[in-house]
């Protein structure tokens, strides 16, 4: 598949949030506000690639030839929970007005199944490095849209009448099915 | 005894996960496309969700406070780990139904909010109740979403067809629409029963509502979402 694909693919036929139903926890914790949005999707995306990027070499090199592949689920949480915090102490140090931003969300991006699971799919379908950062990316791509675009539809929902029953999370679930159920048209684009 | 028999019944109905306490919600929307999918996976959470209440709560006191995250995490790969092998070995066809979602349980806000919340303060017995009380409520909740979004997409339940001939299924059911649409219907129900219970009753609300504000869409224990930690 060509890039382009990869990314038409990856942000919207199978949209992570929309269509495979992982990181739903951010998707209805964090969507109040798009500047919160943008933030927590910028940071998905940055930890999703250099995630992919370590627990691959971690596979390949580590995992594979001591035919330690049972071990795959706690070596990634692992590598997961330890870049992470590397990460954020890296940019506290060198790159404040990074850490300004995206510093906050990155703890809680630790137990956020997106950047397991793309780790994890990228296993399963047996891609090459290059390929899994490109689809790391676009992934994550996919996970900002649908953040910063249900922010969009919950700042206009603050204003609406919603009955009582209805307000909070389960209006917020409607609406996600039926952004998914938008996102359903793109099926057959690759 | 008593405190036992509380901690145990709380998961079943007055805190039942996903529906009242919003934990874990990725599983719940992605493996409830029919009901023994959501079954086997209400299973594997349970056994997690036990054993690791019980080994966290009985090394609480050796663990420093502040890298408590990282050793449940550990404890509860570990254990996740055990959960795959097992399906490997004694349920092949459900673990590729399972596929990803198997492995991703290490990272389900239910077992960190627990631990979190529950197994690193209390005693072991009292721990072990929670697990197997919140695993049972999930196990439930979990088998019921299924069933529903199964019979309504299939025409079908635990595989076997129910509905009536010429039954014609709404396919949107068991694609990923379905699922945020019948969990968010499913929370308005329970949400309404509240309010129509309180009002009936005109007394003080015996259950967390979901509706409020300021209810945090997890329950706020899980470190894995901006509204367990800051506000946002």
């Amino acid at each position: 598949m060509s890039v382009f694909e990869v990314f038409v693919s990856a942000i919207f036929v199978n949209n992570i949030v929309l269509s495979q139903n992982l990181g739903q926890c951010p998707y209805v914790g964090c969507s109040k506000e798009k500047g919160v949005a943008i933030g927590m999707g910028s940071a998905v995306i940055f930890v999703t690639v250099m995630a992919t990027m370590f627990t691959w070499m971690a596979q390949k090199y580590l995992l594979d030839p001591f035919e330690l592949g049972y071990l795959q689920t706690l070596a990634f949480i692992l590598i997961i929970a330890a870049l992470v915090q590397f990460v954020e102490m890296f940019l506290k140090k060198a790159i404040p007005p990074l850490y300004a931003s995206l510093g906050i969300f990155l703890p809680l991006i630790t137990t956020n199944c997106c950047v397991m699971g793309v780790t994890l799919m990228v296993q399963r379908d047996e891609l090459g490095l290059m390929d899994s950062l490109i689809y790391a990316f676009a992934t994550g791509a996919g996970f900002l849209l649908a953040l910063i675009l249900m922010a969009g539809v919950r700042e206009r929902l603050e204003t609406c009448r919603v009955p009582k029953a209805m307000q909070g999370t389960p209006i917020a679930l409607i609406m996600a099915g039926i952004m998914a159920l938008t996102f359903m048209a793109f099926k057959g684009m690759v | 005894m008593q405190r036992f028999i509380q901690e145990l019944t709380k998961g079943l109905w007055r805190e039942i996960p996903p529906f009242r306490v919003m934990l874990g919600l990725c599983p719940v929307l992605a493996v409830t496309k029919n009901a023994s999918n959501g079954l086997g996976m209400g299973i594997a959470v349970l056994f997690v969700l036990v054993l690791s209440n019980a080994i966290i709560s009985s090394v609480r006191n050796f663990i420093p406070k502040k890298v408590r995250i990282a050793c449940f995490i550990t404890i509860s790969a570990t254990l996740v780990v055990a959960v795959e092998l097992l399906m490997q070995a004694y349920v092949y066809p459900l673990y590729l139904q399972l596929g990803i979602f198997v492995p991703l349980i290490v990272v389900n806000c239910i077992i960190l909010g627990r631990a979190e919340a529950f197994a690193s303060k209390n005693p072991v017995h009292l721990a072990i109740a929670d697990g197997i009380g919140m695993g049972l409520g999930f196990t439930m909740s979990l088998t019921f979403l299924g069933a529903i979004r199964e019979l309504l997409g299939a025409g079908t339940l635990f595989g076997k067809f129910i509905m009536w001939e010429g039954f014609e299924p709404f396919t949107i059911m068991v694609e990923a629409p379905g699922a945020f649409i019948c969990l968010g219907l499913i929370l308005a129900l329970m949400n309404f029963m509240t309010h129509w219970q309180i009002k009936r009753r005109n007394e003080s609300t015996p259950f967390v509502l979901l509706h409020a504000s300021q209810m945090p869409s997890c329950g706020g224990a899980c470190p894995g979402c901006s509204s367990g930690q800051n506000k946002g």
